[in-house]
């Protein structure tokens, strides 16, 4: 093992690559339903409707509070039991970890987001909801056409700083002998024992990944400080 | 539901479940408090290499900021783990002369304290650079060295100001203990799965592990805010109420 052997990542990249595209694409999947699912979260928890405030409210704590590892064993063991309820089968639908992930990380990103969007509602002047009504908007209309693209506006940098948190968080469910990114990295480094070279590896995507990104956000926060 | 499982005993091993994950918390406490000792002085340090006049001490604290920022925290320990003893001679050595529990637990401490450090190193800086720029001055002023100044000016003011963001980043690291599940280590998470494979009970296992997660994490909280309050500075909105 004194040897670094870095051609296993050559011989073994269609394979990686996939794990990668895995990643990515329940990335952005959870992105976008997390998204939408915590503006709506977002929503009741900023409402007049008292119980509808606290059931959200108490969900987002609760999301908040136990580690992802938990909510992503919690979600394989519960998903098929709750589709078999809705669907009246008889037995409990299996699945697959793969799949039950998407479910997973959408429930959990939108605790995270729906805090990121209260943030954003809350940063509106209450006069612009009252000016919406004043011309004779619904609710809806108004949340619709001012407030929620001013507040997702405001709070972009934000939101692909958390999308990136989540891009990282989503390594978890190699945990669950899922073959994401680093899934796929664990199963060659113990098939061909190259653990260091594998690790090494995966540990500088994610680097120049991550990096990449987040730069590019700063860039995007600072063009959108001077637009304000 | 069934909440005589947890006064059951396991086979062979003489002690019930509920005790078993009790064990599992004093792991999980156990890692997050070395590591949050670990987390606070590396934090600190870098923290305020960042505020410094020097560039190089600024660059390099930067670096190390993103280092441990942009890579996943499983991944992290995975290079502790294997990574780092596989690459460097002396640490092998030292690893084998550990039973398996004991290099998890100082793995994991030593990931966790990185980790979680760098985002510490942030906070220390952005508390320093909110200080009115007087309050260095006025330091400099007095005769005060660079250090003095750190000692007794800015830092004291700088750590009140970021109790709150701290707080959370505190109950992070004991969610984030879990992740250290993935080496091995019989932690409060591993031992709830152990509980689920062996007695088929996961509703049970997993309800009793999110209790305990949330009853540690608002433990962590409060006690934070009653440091805050303890070592509020009277006339300052942070900590005042």
């Amino acid at each position: 093992m004194n040897e670094l052997d870095f051609d296993v990542v050559a011989r073994t990249w269609p394979y990686l690559l996939s794990g990668l595209q895995y990643t990515l694409q329940l990335t952005v999947v959870a992105a976008i339903g997390g998204t939408i699912f915590g503006t709506l979260l977002a929503m009741a928890r900023l409402s007049s409707i008292k119980p509808l405030s606290m059931i959200a409210a108490g969900y987002v704590n609760l999301m908040r509070s136990i580690p992802l590892l938990l909510v992503i064993f919690w979600f394989y063991f519960l998903v098929p039991i709750v589709i078999q309820y809705m669907t009246g089968s008889e037995f409990p639908i299996q699945f697959g970890a793969d799949r039950s992930a998407y479910i997973t990380f959408i429930m959990f990103e939108a605790a995270y987001f729906c805090e990121i969007m209260r943030a954003g509602i809350q940063s509106i002047p209450k006069g612009q909801v009252n000016a919406g009504y004043a011309i004779g908007l619904t609710y809806g209309q108004t949340m619709r056409l001012i407030i929620l693209p001013q507040a997702f506006r405001n709070m972009l940098p934000i939101l692909l700083t958390q999308t990136i948190v989540l891009f990282q968080d989503v390594s978890l469910v190699s945990l669950l002998n899922v073959t994401d990114f680093v899934g796929a990295a664990v199963k060659i480094a113990q098939r061909d024992s190259r653990v260091v070279e594998m690790y090494l590896f995966v540990a500088i995507v994610y680097f120049a990944l991550c990096f990449t990104l987040s730069t590019g956000v700063k860039m995007l926060q600072k063009r959108i400080a001077i637009i304000r | 539901m069934n909440l005589g499982i947890f006064f059951e005993e396991i086979p062979d091993e003489g002690i019930t479940w509920a005790w078993h994950l009790l064990n599992g918390v004093g792991w999980t406490l156990s890692t997050a408090l070395l590591a949050w000792i670990v987390a606070f002085v590396l934090g600190s340090l870098i923290g305020v290499a960042r505020t410094t006049d020097k560039t190089w001490m600024v660059r390099l604290g930067n670096a190390y900021v993103e280092l441990f920022r942009n890579i996943p925290l499983i991944v992290q320990f995975f290079v502790w783990y294997f990574v780092v003893p596989g690459l460097i001679p002396a640490v092998k050595a030292w690893v084998t002369t550990l039973d398996p529990t004991q290099h998890q637990f100082v793995t994991a401490v030593v990931c966790l304290g990185f980790f979680t450090s760098a985002r510490i190193a942030e906070q220390v800086r952005s508390g320093i650079q909110s200080l009115p720029r007087g309050q260095r001055n006025a330091g400099y002023a007095l005769g005060l060295t660079q250090v003095q100044t750190y000692r007794y000016v800015l830092l004291p003011m700088a750590y009140r100001i970021i109790i709150p963001p701290l707080t959370s980043e505190t109950m992070n690291l004991i969610k984030n203990t879990a992740v250290a599940y993935s080496i091995g280590l019989v932690e409060l998470f591993f031992r709830t799965r152990e509980m689920g494979e062996m007695t088929f009970r996961y509703f049970e296992a997993f309800t009793a592990a999110t209790v305990l997660y949330v009853v540690m994490a608002m433990t962590a909280n409060r006690v934070m805010a009653f440091i805050e309050k303890r070592v509020a500075v009277p006339g300052y909105i942070a900590g005042g109420k």
